[in-house]
């Protein structure tokens, strides 16, 4: 098995070709990757979430590539990203927080070679098949409000109780359509802060 | 005959490791393919829709090939299969049924010798509507181990006046099926049925 204690892996393609009878000329792709592991900290309150962490680093990279893969484009194609996790009924948000905040980042980053600015996330507990508004933001700059958006993700049979739900998001574009923010005509040049 | 306006399309990959028993070597795949298109004959009662069908070929058959190289290329490899449709609010489930034989055909077209009918189901629904697409072996109904469902959707599809359309195909049998029946290696293969 790729990662101990995942039960299942899932990739999403996300592809838009019109929006109100326009065309979206390329396609704006984006994707999403889900790991569901089991979490070593349910059931219990632990003070030391380093296991947790360390998960994060494996599932930044595993998941990355995954994205990738299902974009079915190269890493500098990647404009936007975004992650966040759904830790189940028997875990706290503090397990979810664990896993994307401390070190998924970097190998994620690696994989797409860069990304300055923060990566955008949300965290919650829930049941099964419960959705997550996964948020996204441009790689480079954070606010550059062409790329602010969402992708709601869900698994129908997970997180049981004492699993997590752990999803990393990629995009090759901005909105379908990108217009709606006065601040478009002004951005910055890309890549001039985080 | 009717043009297809394709909004979007989505392709869900599944890798399923274990749920609790012992993981066997090859993990099992599952992949959706949803394509939203607009519904030609929403918001009023059209008598002759059956053309749509035929408009409707080359859309599954592009479906039916992009689940085959989502799960890694090898038609040979799929085992099983289904099919649905949601219909957005302002069709009628009739339309949902003209996804019956096209979709069916794509499928067959793409992995050859396939023998059983396609399970499928449908419904109107609304924005997000999930649906429990049936699965069953490709060339023998009634081999237990690969009675499956696949639930699906899209968050913001589809709309009241479009319809999305779904193939599902499967790489195994449940991921520990063990509740005996005919087994995919009795098939006698002479009805599609065991």
């Amino acid at each position: 098995m790729i990662e101990p204690g995942l039960r299942k892996l899932v990739t999403l393609l996300d592809e838009v070709r019109a929006e109100m009878g326009q065309p979206v000329d390329p396609p704006r792709r984006r994707a999403v990757a889900i790991a569901v592991i089991a979490n070593p900290c349910a059931g219990s309150y632990e003070a030391d979430l380093a296991s947790l962490s360390e998960i994060g680093a494996r599932l930044g990279a595993l998941l990355t590539a995954q994205a990738l893969a299902a974009l079915g484009l190269p890493p500098e194609r990647v404009e936007s990203f975004g992650k966040g996790a759904i830790v189940g009924e028997a875990g706290e948000v503090e397990h979810a927080a664990a896993i994307p905040h401390p070190k998924l980042g970097a190998p994620m980053r690696a994989a797409l070679g860069g990304g300055a600015a923060l990566v955008p996330s949300a965290k919650k507990r829930g049941g099964l098949g419960c959705a997550l508004d996964l948020p996204l933001g441009h790689r480079d700059a954070a606010d550059l409000p062409s790329h602010l958006d969402a992708m709601e993700v869900r698994v129908a049979d997970a997180p049981r109780a004492g699993e997590i739900l752990v999803a990393v998001g990629l995009a090759a574009g901005p909105r379908p359509l990108a217009r709606g923010d006065r601040r478009l005509a002004e951005a910055e040049p890309l890549g001039s802060k985080g | 005959m009717t043009k297809i306006l394709l909004r979007k399309r989505v392709v869900t990959v599944e890798h399923i490791f274990h749920e609790g028993g012992p993981p066997p070597a090859q993990p099992l795949l599952r992949a959706a393919c949803i394509s939203v298109i607009a519904n030609p004959f929403a918001g009023r009662y059209v008598e002759e829709i059956a053309a749509f069908m035929k408009t409707l070929e080359p859309l599954g058959l592009e479906m039916a090939e992009a689940l085959v190289q989502a799960l890694g290329g090898d038609a040979r490899a799929v085992e099983g299969y289904g099919k649905g449709a949601i219909v957005g609010a302002a069709g009628e489930l009739e339309h949902g049924a003209l996804w019956h034989v096209p979709g069916g055909y794509a499928m067959r077209a793409v992995l050859g010798d396939a023998r059983a009918i396609v399970p499928s189901a449908k419904k109107v629904g609304g924005l997000g509507a999930r649906l429990d697409v049936p699965v069953t072996h490709i060339n023998a109904s009634y081999v237990r181990s690969h009675f499956d469902a696949m639930e699906v959707g899209v968050a913001d599809a589809p709309r009241a006046d479009e319809l999305a359309l779904v193939l599902v195909m499967t790489t195994g049998p449940r991921i520990h099926a063990r509740v005996g029946g005919l087994a995919a290696a009795d098939i006698r293969g002479e009805d599609g049925l065991r």
